[in-house]
């Protein structure tokens, strides 16, 4: 069935035991926090990220949502932890770049590891915006963390 | 039971001759987000645009003599299913727009039974869609008002318990929804309205999921507003409808300005045409107006009778099915007491989106999500629910479609 490419068993792995879930904060570390919401659905993420050094340090999570999203920041929060912001943001374009192509890419394994599960959701345009949640809410805490080592 | 024919009114709907994912047939249950529209519908609106296309109310030639003609006699067709005059109708875009057209013209009137200030109330319900909350929670914040509502009980009807707190001399509007498009509640409209006139406040109707559904005599529902869209009524997009009583419409200052509306301009100031053409700016949506005069007229050809009974057999079915499905959450009314054919469900830790998705796969077209009620989804602990919504054109084998389509999608979700 067609369902099967959307519901990889990867996906409903990450979505009944997900990975980074729980928010930890500790007060000993500078944490960014950041709440985004899919306006459309109510899904909603709180994400907590500590940068130090321009690494991820610690990224952890909490949020209501469907399996797409769920296990998509799941398998976000396990593909960014330990790496450098750099490489980090590699992953997180060649991700956006599979959930825009619409089914035509395969995802390239090496990089995205468990995330090209997730290739099926690009045939399925209102569910992109479920897969994308987790990363864009890691995107936004990474640049807030950038700009307060800054100033 | 008193079933319509449905494969007939089939016959009039070319939608339903689409083949869904898998080659399934179409199971449309999401008629509360939009109505499909019957070749009756589309022929009128395409027969204005190929025989009598014109800038209504304006030209001197035969094709705008006939456009004005199409258009107002939509209005007379709209009026009639209302029990109403044709010139309290107005044709909006949306019922959106009809309520945010009240809350701008309350406080560009502001003045006699429309002044707003502190110390006064506008009353809703926890049970609103957005378009009949923010407007009002906007017009609160620019005069002043405080906005107050009432809440629900646990069995989705509205909690009156405190109404006599609720409704006092302070309250100066009372906007409420006929009939929940989350719960499927009806509510008891003519009490309420009837305690707010002791109290002189004006009564706004949200008869989105209702006008479409059963009779409506907007004589004896008692409210001094109502407010619907086309496109639920099997109408086209674009077309909504505002009924007022007269003496208000008559007093009330118009919210658009611009062409149509008005009765004489000089370079500082206008006055305006009467109603209903003071609230009508610009040049109206024509086709989709006179597309709403066929739908009624289908509906009424039918009959608002026979539709209410034919949903509340497919409700009375559907109550059933789902309450036999364990690990299956129904939030609102549990039995055809006093509701109509929307149900909403929980199933298990399942997401609405992903029940959607599943029941997708079937050609079973529901929705999912808030619904446009996010307060409500707040109150029963919920982000969102799966939600099925009944019309003329569906039997009892979709609303046997919906139940099988649940357990296949918690046998796909291991879900037992
Ligand atoms: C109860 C209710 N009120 C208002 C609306 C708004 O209607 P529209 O979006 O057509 O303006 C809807 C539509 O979903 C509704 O169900």
């Amino acid at each position: 069935m067609e369902l099967d490419s959307l519901y990889q068993e990867v996906i409903l792995d990450h979505y009944k035991r997900p990975h980074h879930k729980g928010l930890m904060a500790d007060a000993s570390k500078q944490v960014v926090q950041v709440h985004h919401v899919n306006p459309s659905c109510g899904d909603e993420v709180t994400l907590n990220l500590v940068v130090s050094d321009d690494r991820v340090e610690e990224i952890s999570w909490d949020g209501v949502g469907c399996s797409i999203s769920q296990a998509s920041t799941s398998i976000m929060s396990d593909l960014v932890q330990g790496r450098t912001l750099t490489q980090a943001f590699e992953v997180l374009d060649s991700f956006s770049e599979l959930m825009a192509s619409k089914g035509t890419v395969v995802g390239d394994e090496g990089l995205l590891e468990d995330a090209v599960a997730l290739a099926g959701v690009s045939k399925f345009p209102a569910r992109v915006k479920c897969a994308l949640l987790g990363w864009m809410a890691f995107k936004d805490a990474a640049l807030q963390g950038k700009e307060g080592e800054k100033s | 039971m008193t079933l319509l024919d449905v494969q007939s009114i089939k016959a009039d709907f070319p939608i339903f001759n689409k083949k869904m994912r898998n080659d399934a047939r179409l199971v449309y249950l999401d008629s509360g987000a939009t109505s499909h529209k019957p070749l009756q519908v589309l022929n009128a609106e395409r027969e204005f645009y190929t025989l009598h296309n014109a800038a209504v109310h304006r030209g001197s030639h035969l094709l705008a003599e006939e456009a004005s003609a199409a258009y107002e006699g939509a209005r007379e067709k709209v009026a009639h299913f209302l029990g109403a005059a044709a010139d309290d109708v107005v044709f909006t875009k949306s019922a959106t727009e009809s309520l945010n057209l009240l809350a701008y013209s309350f406080s560009n009137t502001n003045r006699g039974q429309f002044a707003l200030a502190a110390g006064d109330e506008i009353l809703v319900s926890e049970m609103e869609h957005h378009a009949n909350l923010i407007p009002w929670q906007q017009l609160a914040k620019r005069t002043g008002a405080k906005l107050r509502w009432f809440g629900t009980t646990t069995e989705g009807r509205l909690d009156l318990s405190n109404i006599d707190e609720l409704i006092t001399e302070r309250t100066k509007i009372v906007a409420i929804t006929h009939q929940s498009n989350v719960l499927g509640t009806v509510n008891p409209v003519t009490d309420i309205a009837r305690k707010a006139h002791a109290c002189g406040a004006i009564v706004v109707l949200d008869a989105c999921q209702s006008a479409p559904h059963f009779e409506i005599d907007v004589n004896s529902l008692g409210v001094d507003f109502l407010a619907f869209s086309g496109h639920k009524a099997l109408a086209p997009t674009g077309v909504g409808v505002l009924w007022g009583r007269a003496e208000l419409l008559a007093e009330m200052e118009p919210f658009l300005f611009g062409g149509s509306m008005i009765e004489s301009v000089t370079m500082e100031a206008a006055t305006w045409a009467p109603a209903p053409r003071k609230f009508e700016a610009g040049v109206p949506n024509m086709a989709q107006a006179v597309g709403l005069g066929a739908a009624v007229e289908y509906l009424t050809s039918i009959g608002m009778e026979k539709i209410h009974a034919h949903e509340k057999a497919l409700t009375e079915h559907a109550l059933q099915g789902l309450q036999n499905i364990s690990g299956l959450t129904l939030i609102g009314p549990q039995s055809t007491i006093d509701r109509g054919g929307v149900l909403s469900f929980s199933l298990e830790e399942i997401h609405p989106h992903d029940v959607g998705q599943v029941l997708d796969q079937y050609g079973i077209a529901v929705r999912t999500g808030h619904h446009c009620a996010w307060p409500l989804m707040r109150k029963f602990g919920v982000s969102g629910t799966t939600r099925a919504s009944f019309y003329i054109y569906n039997d009892l084998a979709d609303v046997d479609a919906l139940i099988d389509g649940i357990a296949a999608t918690k046998k796909y979700f291991k879900v037992l």
